[in-house]
């Protein structure tokens, strides 16, 4: 049911569609939880290399249920998951993880470390990386969200927003094919989110937001998917998407107050 | 929070005790403590040296005398207890400025001040000079189970965030007209201490696949630098060696 992906040249350079497996592929995904709530009913999407997509939907339409199974931390009731042509299996979960760079909406959650230069290295270290070549990641990681300045400092002692941008380099570090933001707006000032924003379309990476902040899903993903009752019930331009007033209000999503549609 | 944070028992410096590696400081704390704990209590000049080495290293750390002594607030409930021994201790008595005490209690008493207050003072000599970043890496190499220095680690990295969801469990309670006053209030209190309690367990499971999603398979990575050399672990030793030294001449003299 989905469409192809948007033909419209991708922002990011030299990530136009190429023959490669997409970098996310989810066929007729089902998943209810142990105790018999169901929360996804067939999710069918692709996610081209370099494209920036965002996932919409209301508070319980199963977004962060789907973004578990992305990584391997659920394993699908039924259909299948896959990351540039690898299947999310319990056998190449640990490859996966690699791939998938999943950032958290709470960066308390994310950042476990005592200090920001342990926690980005975590992952490429979980990875096999050691000495030089680790240091060399970690900073590298840090500079793309300009946050090297405090590689020093304990996660606590930083601002909301620092932490948000460290929580993403922790995930950068491990150089993953598709980077997923849960929320990545939520709780920022407007001048950190601002300053996220830029900072996200600066990656070249593929990247899935999931998001209920509609204008940073125009600004930053060129593609928008509306996850409601456990399946897909849009795709498309974000454009397009947030233009359909009924499109939006069938699957309890708004504009803020005074936000113009985009025409 | 945020921004603006300081240590609140570290205290940043670049002495010579500050620069000793933590796998050489802890077990020299540890030896010494053990050193004073089994020094008898009727050898009471050597307390006093004991006292004097302590001092000799918080001068060489330029820890002041008032840093630590604010930090020693820590002992009271052990002051409280070392001071009612000798009203309620037993056999024979002394009169004290009128008031008859237990000459065993006062012993007792003097033994559990003297030992507490160096160990007190040793621990938060520790504690000034070494990060704590560095005590879990101090800890790891001195080969402490892994899974206990990872508890610690988890105890250091969210003891402030789950200090904070008190404080605003607190906030939202009083905003409400809500001030604790006599024992009836005591369930209201217990209950959001059981919230906290819920609240930090879901943390910890979000946390846990915060790991899991990075690779985590049991071993916690962290940045290590090379080991201690015999010279720092000779200048480490050197607290408890002295203490040794007096310790023994207290018993022969």
């Amino acid at each position: 049911m989905n469409a192809p992906p948007s033909p419209s040249p991708s922002p990011s350079p030299s990530r136009s569609p190429s023959p490669s497996p997409p970098s996310l592929a989810v066929r007729s995904l089902a998943y209810a939880y142990p105790d018999g709530t169901q929360a996804l009913y067939g999710v069918d999407l692709t996610i081209a290399r370099g494209e920036r997509v965002a996932l919409l939907g209301p508070n319980g339409a199963g977004k962060t249920t789907l973004v578990m199974h992305l990584n391997g931390i659920l394993t699908a009731g039924h259909g299948s998951v896959s990351v540039a042509g690898l299947p999310v299996r319990p056998d190449t979960v640990k490859e996966i993880r690699r791939r998938v760079g999943l950032v958290f909406q709470d960066p308390d959650d994310q950042l476990f470390m005592p200090t920001v230069r342990d926690d980005v290295a975590f992952g490429p270290a979980n990875m096999g990386l050691r000495g030089e070549a680790l240091d060399h990641r970690v900073k590298h990681a840090l500079d793309r969200v300009g946050m090297l300045d405090v590689i020093d400092r304990a996660p606590h002692h930083l601002s909301f927003g620092q932490r948000r941008r460290v929580a993403v380099a922790t995930v950068l570090a491990m150089e993953p094919e598709i980077l997923v933001l849960d929320e990545p707006s939520s709780n920022l000032d407007p001048f950190s989110r601002r300053e996220l924003g830029e900072i996200l379309r600066g990656l070249d990476i593929t990247l899935l937001m999931v998001t209920h902040d509609l204008p940073y899903a125009l600004e930053l993903c060129e593609r928008s998917l509306i996850l409601s009752g456990g399946v897909i019930a849009a795709d498309g331009p974000t454009r397009g998407v947030l233009a359909d007033a009924e499109l939006l209000a069938a699957h309890r999503l708004e504009l803020p107050y005074g936000f113009a549609p985009p025409t | 929070m945020g921004a603006g944070h300081h240590h609140r028992i570290f205290r940043p410096g670049d002495s010579v005790v500050h620069r000793l590696p933590p796998e050489c400081k802890i077990p020299a704390l540890a030896g010494f403590v053990l050193v004073v704990v089994a020094t008898s209590r009727e050898c009471m000049w050597a307390f006093g040296v004991y006292a004097l080495l302590l001092a000799g290293v918080a001068v060489a750390a330029r820890v002041p005398a008032g840093f630590v002594l604010k930090r020693m607030v820590i002992e009271t409930p052990f002051v409280l207890f070392a001071v009612i021994i000798p009203f309620i201790g037993l056999g024979e008595r002394v009169e004290v400025a009128g008031l008859s005490l237990s000459v065993e209690g006062l012993w007792a008493a003097w033994n559990i001040l003297a030992k507490a207050t160096l160990g007190v003072v040793a621990g938060i000599l520790l504690a000034a000079t070494t990060e704590p970043r560095a005590m879990l890496l101090g800890a790891r190499r001195l080969k402490v189970p892994p899974l206990l220095v990872q508890i610690a680690m988890f105890m250091l990295r969210y003891m402030d965030v789950i200090v904070d969801e008190m404080r605003r469990m607190r906030v939202a309670r009083e905003s409400r007209g809500f001030t604790p006053r006599d024992i009836r209030h005591l369930p209201v209190v217990a209950r959001s201490a059981g919230a906290l309690f819920i609240r930090s367990y879901e943390r910890g499971e979000r946390v846990h696949l915060a790991m899991m999603s990075r690779g985590y398979a049991g071993a916690m990575p962290m940045a290590d630098g090379p080991g201690a050399s015999w010279r720092q672990w000779a200048t480490a030793a050197a607290l408890p060696a002295a203490a040794l030294v007096v310790a023994v001449a207290g018993s022969l003299w």
